[in-house]
Parts: structure tokens; sequence; C-alpha cells
């Protein structure tokens, strides 16, 4: 924040405004207190003031589905010729991968074709990775599909593979599509830049809610759901890219003589195709960590195992089902990313035969007629046999009871001792303050930090929270976003630090820091609960172990960022190296970092609302509770809630940043 | 500063053309008829990046535009093929307002009579060599066979022939810029406009391909637009030059006129340095000939510089002819040697340099 001087030896020097204004409010503040009696209101938002949106939001939904008539056909039957469109390819997939062509109906059913067999698939995960970049990859895919395998996961794993294998198509297709209308329309683009924002910052579990009731519970309603969720990178990236095309190539492209739509689709789009593929591996893991969530609403696979488990506190087979989570995250990462940064291919020579032209494609094919027709002789070459499978379910839940046996008395002490005496009394304070107060505050900061238009935005949308009734829940949220965040940078910021200043640890923690970031946020409640069982505490781990990856990556990228002429300048200047860390490298690198906790608070705040599984009370709980209820008004009011308290903080915290920047001569 | 009249005709010109960055631009210049000041200009928060531009490119000739950067030169040619909308004025191509032409004519000019080369060279990354140089043809629905055909005679033009299967990242610079070369000649345009296409190149390269650019000229005889900063390179290459300076241009002539008669200090600056032998032609430094005896016979158009090698033996005056070998001229062994040694072009005056 701006410096604040002083008069200091009877000389007058220049004193920020804004501290006066600070003092002042926060005078008012505790003034507050004595008018308790007086002023109740501003203690506790009274019942008759709630705006009922969620009500308003609930009917409408209702009407939408039942009542509404657009004319050649009524919105239900819109919804159900979308499900029937995302349906078709996705019951072709799932026969091919995980249930096999089959003919009748339910139990009397029989198979005319089988599935992928296993082995098939093992190798031809290991060519896509030899095609990709090379063996190492190709090793690695294979691997992590043989444990698929081996432990029992196949099943489900196909389920889920299915699933992506449709969403991503239609998330590219749709996000470009979406992209090349943002980029063409500046109409366009206004409408959607605040959807998409509002869309990556409203907890997925908000979304599911609507989704669920239009669509029904099933399969088919977690695949829109999941294709929903993994579409604004698409966009964002698919107007950057196309943004990022030199303005010389697209002068050259009028030059040639090419139409608007040439001018898309042979000119702009292949320039920019370098882009667009990152937003491709964005597309297949957002649509991984939505696949698993969503079997909340029916989309089976390895997410509706971890959950069952979760439910049932079966420990051992959710961490089973939780590993195999993680290897498919990681093969499919890695391998989307070696196709997103393939080397494009040199010129080569040209050849005739289709064998030697699609070597990949025709191995491909020809290893599945082979396993095919083995698969027919053979059983356990079409699928695993049962007898060979290995189990770690049982080794996890010895582990449980050992660590339970051996250790509760410290792990029970840990837990309540920060309960009592960091987390109950924070979250006391918070939940005291009155609404005005708080609102107030925000607004001010909004003020100082950006202008009038940031302070009304973010009063406003604190004003939100208030006025629909969420402030108690909000507050719990707040404290234990807050709590994780304020411990997240505490042993993030440190090791950012240290890998920056450290290249050996650097590239280590980089490995860390990408395995990480792969995981869907389910797989991170399973440890927790298998050390601390369900409550606050537990889902404060899951939410720091989950949002801990940027302090750290932000950390190090920013310490690094320090340009080296001033590093050079102050060990000239006998700085000695603690020196040069405390006085020079961390305050240039201070916007980056908090840039890095900006990030944090946003992947706290969707891992809180996962939490709601182990039992916290705050927001999420009211969004999982709406879901159960199926009541739209209710989720999407709290899930509002919660993409304003991310809004709020990360305009306030990306205004100070740039704020910072500017002031240290930054980009 | 007029430019002698040309005989051949005139194909692109502009007359009066602003273009002005900015919001309301168009207002703006009307509300100030077509004249507004520069501190007006400042006070509005626009940018004129070409003023009042009026020019005229005979057929044929490569008129070379040239200025420092930021003088206007690539907003200056991207009016003339309508890349940017010009805030006012016209450009006539081959007689026709280009300005009023609709957007599919413009579709259809651009396709068969227009090509243009890049700084940046702006190669398509996704296509080879082949598909770089075909695609002009491409978008005209021409079959495969055809274009390809034709991509391949032009690569061998520019002397690419055996790359055609390359990437433009298998490529160097120079290779890169030979096919932007070849891709804006595959359309076999009327008019050719190059914006800077030998800045991005090292030195060494950048001759040789102004030398490469100089062979197909001879050979092509296109009407050429050429943008550059480099008064070397304007000087090598140019029929004409037009000097622009904030968006104006100061002075349009050919080189020698620019050298010997600078209009404004602006260009004496320009031009000084320059070694006056590079620019000078026999014409321009010859006496009324005095039917004496004569060493050797130089045309009238060759520069004072390749008279250097002769200079040696030769005891009396050069022999200036025209076309059609006629005597219209002679130039004194001293003079010759004055302009060659003597001290570049600090003063105009010394020298006994005629007006063309
Ligand atoms: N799209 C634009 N918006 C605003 N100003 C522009 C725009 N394009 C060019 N200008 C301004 O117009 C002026 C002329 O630019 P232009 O690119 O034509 O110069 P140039 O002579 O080609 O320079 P260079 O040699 O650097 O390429 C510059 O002051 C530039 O800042
Ligand atoms: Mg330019």
């Amino acid at each position: 924040m701006t410096a604040l001087t002083l008069s200091i030896g009877g000389r007058e020097r220049q004193v920020n405004p804004w501290f006066f204004i600070w003092i002042a409010a926060i005078g008012i503040a505790v003034g507050f207190y004595f008018l308790r009696e007086a002023a109740p209101w501003a203690f506790k938002y009274p019942r008759g003031w709630i705006i009922p949106l969620r009500f308003w939001i609930t009917d409408f939904v209702k009407w939408l589905l039942n009542g509404f008539d657009l004319g050649l056909f009524t919105f239900k039957e819109l919804t159900r010729s979308i499900s029937w469109l995302v349906e078709q390819p996705y019951d072709m997939v799932r026969s091919l991968l995980a249930d096999g062509f089959k003919e009748g109906q339910g139990s009397d059913a029989i198979e005319v074709f089988p599935r992928v067999s296993w082995i098939a698939a093992v190798i031809i995960v290991a060519m896509m990775g030899h095609f990709a970049r090379d063996w190492k990859l190709a090793a690695l895919g294979a691997a992590c599909f043989f444990y698929l395998a081996v432990f029992g996961q196949w099943d489900s794993a196909m389920v889920t593979l299915s699933s992506i294998a449709i969403a991503v198509p239609f998330g590219v297709v749709g996000g470009i599509s979406l992209g090349i209308l943002g980029f063409r329309s500046p109409f366009f683009r206004a409408i959607i830049s605040p959807v998409l924002d509002l869309m990556q910052t409203v907890p997925v579990f908000a979304y599911l809610v609507p989704i669920l009731i239009l669509f029904g519970f099933g399969p088919v309603s977690a695949m829109i759901a999941t294709i929903i969720y993994a579409m604004p990178p698409m966009v964002r990236v698919t107007m950057l890219a196309l943004k990022q095309v030199p303005a010389e190539v697209i002068e050259f492209g009028r030059m040639a003589g090419c139409t608007t739509r040439q001018m898309m689709w042979k000119v702009m789009i292949p320039s920019a195709k370098p882009t667009l593929m990152v937003g491709f591996n964005q597309v297949v893991m957002l649509s991984l960590n939505m696949v698993i969530i969503a079997s909340m609403i029916g989309a089976g696979g390895l997410g509706f195992d971890v959950l069952n488990a979760l439910k049932r506190l079966r420990i051992g087979e959710g961490i089973e089902a939780g590993v195999a989570i993680t290897l498919l995250a990681i093969a499919l990462d890695r391998l989307s990313q070696a196709i997103a940064h393939k080397a494009q291919p040199g010129h080569e020579v040209i050849t005739r035969n289709i064998w030697q032209r699609h070597p990949y494609l025709m191995g491909a094919a020809g290893l599945l007629v082979v396993t095919w027709g083995l698969g027919v002789f053979f059983p356990s070459v079409q699928t695993y046999p049962e007898s060979l499978h290995l189990t770690t379910g049982t080794f996890w839940d010895g582990v449980v009871k050992w660590i339970n046996i051996n250790f509760f008395n410290q792990l029970d002490g840990m837990k309540n001792f920060l309960l009592l005496n960091a987390m109950i009394p924070i979250k006391r304070f918070l939940l005291s303050l009155p609404w005005v107060v708080v609102v107030g505050f925000v607004t001010l900061a909004g003020l100082q930090l950006g202008g009038w238009r940031l302070g009304v935005l973010v009063g406003l949308l604190a004003l939100f929270i208030v006025v629909v009734g969420q402030w108690p829940k909000s507050m719990i949220t707040v404290y234990l976003c807050g709590m994780a965040v304020f411990i997240a940078g505490c042993i993030g910021i440190p090791i950012g630090i240290y890998a920056a200043l450290n290249d050996r640890f650097h590239r280590f923690i980089q490995v860390v820091v990408d395995t990480l970031q792969t995981l869907p946020s389910f797989v991170y409640l399973m440890p927790v609960v298998m050390l601390f069982r369900v409550g606050d505490f537990a889902a404060l781990l899951a939410v720091i172990a989950y949002a801990i990856t940027p302090a750290i990556r932000y950390t190090d990228h920013g310490i690094r960022r320090v340009p080296p002429h001033l590093i050079e300048a102050s060990i000239a200047a006998g700085c000695t190296p603690l020196q040069i860390l405390w006085k020079v490298r961390l305050p240039m690198a201070l916007p980056e970092i908090m840039l890095g906790i900006n990030q944090t608070i946003m992947m706290a705040l969707s891992m809180l609302v996962i939490t709601a599984l182990v039992g916290t009370r705050d927001l999420g709980q009211e969004v999982y509770i709406a879901l159960t209820k199926a009541d739209s008004g209710r989720g999407l009011v709290a899930g509002l809630c919660v993409a304003f308290i991310a809004i709020i903080a990360d305009r306030l915290i990306n205004a100070w940043s740039v704020k910072r920047k500017a002031e240290l001569g930054l980009d | 500063m007029a430019s002698e009249i040309s005989p051949h005709p005139v194909k692109l010109a502009c007359r009066g053309v602003w273009k002005i960055f900015g919001d309301n631009a168009t207002r703006f210049l009307a509300d100030k008829n077509n004249a507004p000041s520069d501190s007006e200009l400042i006070d509005a928060g626009m940018i004129a990046a070409v003023r009042d531009a009026t020019l005229e490119i005979p057929e044929g000739e490569i008129f070379i535009i040239m200025g420092l950067s930021g003088s206007g030169k690539s907003t200056m040619v991207r009016c003339l093929s309508r890349l940017i909308e010009p805030t006012a004025g016209e450009v006539l191509f081959e007689g026709q307002d280009l300005l009023k032409t609709s957007p599919k004519d413009m579709i259809e000019i651009r396709r068969h009579k227009m090509g243009m080369v890049f700084q940046h060279f702006a190669l398509l990354p996704h296509l080879t060599v082949l598909g770089n140089v075909a695609f002009p043809l491409e978008v005209q629905g021409i079959d495969k066979k055809t274009r390809e055909g034709r991509a391949l005679e032009v690569i061998e033009l520019v002397g690419l022939s055996g790359r055609e299967g390359y990437y433009p990242r298998e490529l160097s610079g120079g290779q890169q810029q030979r096919v932007g070369i070849a891709r804006s000649l595959a359309v076999e345009p009327d008019i050719w406009f190059l914006d800077e296409p030998f800045s991005a190149l090292d030195p060494l390269i950048r001759r040789e391909m102004q030398d490469e650019f100089l062979r197909l000229q001879q050979m092509l005889k296109k009407t050429i637009v050429f943008i550059t900063h480099d008064f070397d390179e304007a000087i090598r290459l140019a029929d004409h030059i037009a000097i622009m300076k904030d968006g104006e241009i100061i002075q349009i002539g050919t080189p020698e006129e620019l050298v010997m008669h600078p209009a404004t200090d602006y260009v004496a600056e320009f031009t000084r340095g320059i070694p006056r032998a590079k620019v000078l032609t026999a014409q321009a430094v010859m006496e009324a000939p005095t039917a004496g005896e004569y060493s050797v016979q130089v045309r009238f158009d060759s520069r004072l510089e390749e008279l250097g090698a002769n200079i040696l033996h030769a005891d009396k005056p050069f022999a200036v002819i025209d076309e059609n070998e006629a005597v219209i001229g002679q130039i004194s062994r001293d003079a010759v040697l004055e302009i060659l040694v003597g001290a570049p072009n600090d003063d105009a005056d010394t020298g006994n340099a005629g007006a063309s």
C-alpha cells in the first residue's frame, strides 16, 4: 500500500489521506458495538428484509421446464433434444470402451460385439505416447492403464474415460465456436466475458442443480455439466489465440483475396493452432475433474466409487479409486500436453503406402482386429481375469486402523488445539462483525485500490450476499477459506522462495506441483478423511493441499523474474544474501506473489464447496443440500454468493497488484 | 520538386489521402476542412499517420517510399492497397477509385492484380513452401494440379527449387522472404507492394536479395511500390523515390534529383553522406559536346560510379550517348575524378551538374 509518511523531526511531510479515512472507518466500526441495542439490524440482517431470490429462481426453473413454450417446440423438448444429441455419441463410445455393444434390454441383453480389450487399450495408449513424444511417455501411459486393469478399476475407469472422450470434442468445438463469435463481434464479447468470469467462479455444484432438474439424473446431464464446465477456458483461449495472430498474416490473407470464411479457417485458425492446443489440454483436464464431481448427478465411473466410499467411510476402496483417478489424470495430462506441444513434422519424403503414411493408425486398427479375434477364444485377452486382480483396499484399511490406534491422541490433540485456539475464535469473531461494517470496509478498500467503480462493484456484490440472507454462512466460508489461504501461504511462499533460489529443488518441486495440479479435487478428500475423519479441520487440510500450488508457483516465478541487474547492483552495494532476499527480491516479487495468493483463494473457494461432503457448515453445505434436494434456487443463490466472494477478493487483489507493479516499474 | 513527365501511363495514384487514427476521425477531418493543424490533432488526441498524400506511380516503375520509423510508410502503402481505409482522399488504380469499389470487387482485384510482400514474411506456419506459394491460387478455387504447377514455376524463379516440401520454420530468413516473394508473384499481379521486404535480413543477405529483386524486375517489369527506411537500398533500386516525414510526403523525385536538389533541409540531411557517384548519371553531369575526340562512350543513364574503372585509360573526355548511340554530351576526366574523389555531397553547388 502507499507508504505512510508522518511528520518526522517537526518537518511536515505529505500524509496519505487514506490513513485518516481508515482510522475514521475503524472508529465508526467500533462505535457500532455500543449501538448494539439501538441497531440490532446491523448485526443480524432481519429475516423480513431478505429478498426471496432463491424462490424466484426455483419457480423460474420450474416454469422453464413446464410452462415455457418457444413456439415451435417447448423448452422441455429443447432440453430433451440436447440430451439426445449428447447421448448418441456417448452410448457409442461407452459401448466401445466399457460395456460392449448389446442388443436387448437390461439383464437379458446379449452382447453382439465386445468392447475394446484391455490389452489393446494399454498398447494403444502406449502407441499414442510414442506417437506424441517418445518411449518414456509410452511407458508411462501404458503403466497407468495397466494399473487400472490389475487393480480392478478397469470398468469404472472406462466409463469415466468414455465421458471424457465425448465431453472433450464438444467442449473444444463449442469453445472454439463461441471464441470465434466473441472475436468477431465486440457486442457478443461484451456479453460473454462476464458470463465466463462468473462460470469460472461459481462453484461447480451450483450449476449441477439446474442441470439436474432440466436434464434429469444420469450420465447425460453429468456430461452436459462437464461440457459447460470445461468450455469457458477454451472460449478464452480461442479469443486470445485469434487476437495473437500477427497483423501481417491477416493482411496477407486479405491481399490474397480471402473471403471472411477462408480467412478464418485457412489463415487464422491454423496460425493460432499452437495456442489453441493449450486450450485443448485444459479442456481435457477440466473434463476429468468435472466428470469425477458429476458422479453426484449420475456420471458413474471412478467418481462414483470415490463418492460411495466416502459416504460409507470405506477408506480403502476410496483410496484405491483415488489412486486410479490420479493415474488416469497423469496419463491424460501428459498425453494431451505432448500432443499439444508435439514438434511439428519436418518436410518428408513422399511415401505412397498407407501403412507407411499412417503407421500408428494402421497399427492400432490391426491390433484391435487381432485382439477381438483372440478374445473370442481367450477371455483373458478380452477382460483382465478377475482372479489376478490385486487389491490394496485391505492394506489401506489396515494403515488407517494402525494410524488411529497409534496416533489417535497426537492427531486428535493437534486437531483440537488448532480448533480451540485458532479456528473457533476466528470464526466467532467473524460472525460477530456487523454486516454493515464489513460491507463498508470492502467498499472502502475498493475505492482506495481501484477508484469509485471498483468500490461500487465490490460494495454491491457484498450487499447482494447480505440481502439474499446468506451472510452467516458466507462468513463461515470466508473464515475457512481465509484460514486455508493463510496457512497455504505460510507453507507455500517459503517453498516457493527456496525453489527460486535453488535450481535442483526448483526442478523437483515443479514435478510435484505439476502432478498436484492435474489431480481432480475429489481425490484430495480421501487422505484427510483417512486421518481426521469429517469436520472443519479435515476440510481445512483438504483445501490447503488443493490450493497451495499457485502460492508455490507464483512465488517461485515472481522471485526468479526480479531483474538480474537489480541483484547485481545490490551485491555491488554490499548486501548480504539475506538482505538481498528481504530488501530486493521479496518486495519486487510481492505483486506476483499476491497474484499467486489470489489464485490460491480462487482454488480454495472451489474446493471448499466440495469439502461440504466431509461436513462443513458454510455456503458449500448450502449448495450441497440444494443438490440433494434438487432445489435450484437455493443452490444457485449460494453458488452466486461463493462466486461473489471470489470476485471481490479477485478484483481487490488484482487492483492492488496492478497499482504496486506500476509503482515498482514492472511490466 | 516536380518530376519529369514519365512516358508510361500512371498505374496507381492517390490524391489528398489522409489517414488519421482516433475516434470519429472522419468527422474530425471534415470539421477541420481537411486541413487540421498539429495542435488541433494533438488536442483531439488524433494521430495523423498520412497527411494529404498525393502521388502517381507510372507503370513498370519501381517507386520507393522512404522515411524514418514512424513516418507513416506502412500506413501509406496500406492505404494504397486499401488494407487500411483512408480517412479522406482517393486512390486510383488503373483509373478506378479503389475506395469506391465494393468489397466483392476488391477481393477480385486483390486476387488477380495485387501482390504484397511483408517485412516479417507473414508465411503460414502450417503450410509447406509449396502450400504457401500456392495459397493465393487456392483461395481462388483453382484446382490442385494447376496451382501447384504454377507454384513450382515461381519457386524455381526465386531459386528455391528442391525445398518445396519444407516448412517455413525450416528455412533461413532470406529463404523465407524468397517464399514471400514467390507467393506474391504466383498470381502474376499487375502491381506489387513490398513493405520493407529486406529489413529483417542481415546486410549481406539483404544485398543478395536486392540483386535478386532487380533480376526479377528485369524479367517481369511489374509496377512496384517498395517501402524502405534505408536510403542506400532506395537509390540502388528506385526509379522514383518519395520521402515521407511525419506522415507528409515532402519530396518525390529520382534519386539524382533528391541528392542534387533536396527540397528541404530534412531531405538534404537524409541524402548527406551518400557518395554522389552512386547517384549521379552521366547525363546529369555532362557538358555540351565539343565535337572533339572521345576516349570511351558511356550511356546517358550509367552512374558515374561505373566510369571509375575506365578512368585510368581515359586521356580524352567521355562521350555520352543516348539510346540511339547518338552523342548528346561529354564529360571531362577531371569532372569525373572530382565527383569520385571529392567530398561527399556536403555542398550541392560544387560540380558542374545540370538539372535534368
Ligand atoms: N493502428 C494504429 N493506431 C494508432 N496509431 C497507429 C496505428 N498504426 C500506425 N499508427 C501510428 O501511425 C504512425 C505511422 O506508422 P507506420 O507504421 O505507418 O510507420 P512506418 O513508417 O511504417 O514505421 P516503421 O518504419 O517503424 O515501420 C506512427 O506514429 C504509428 O504510431
Ligand atoms: Mg512500417
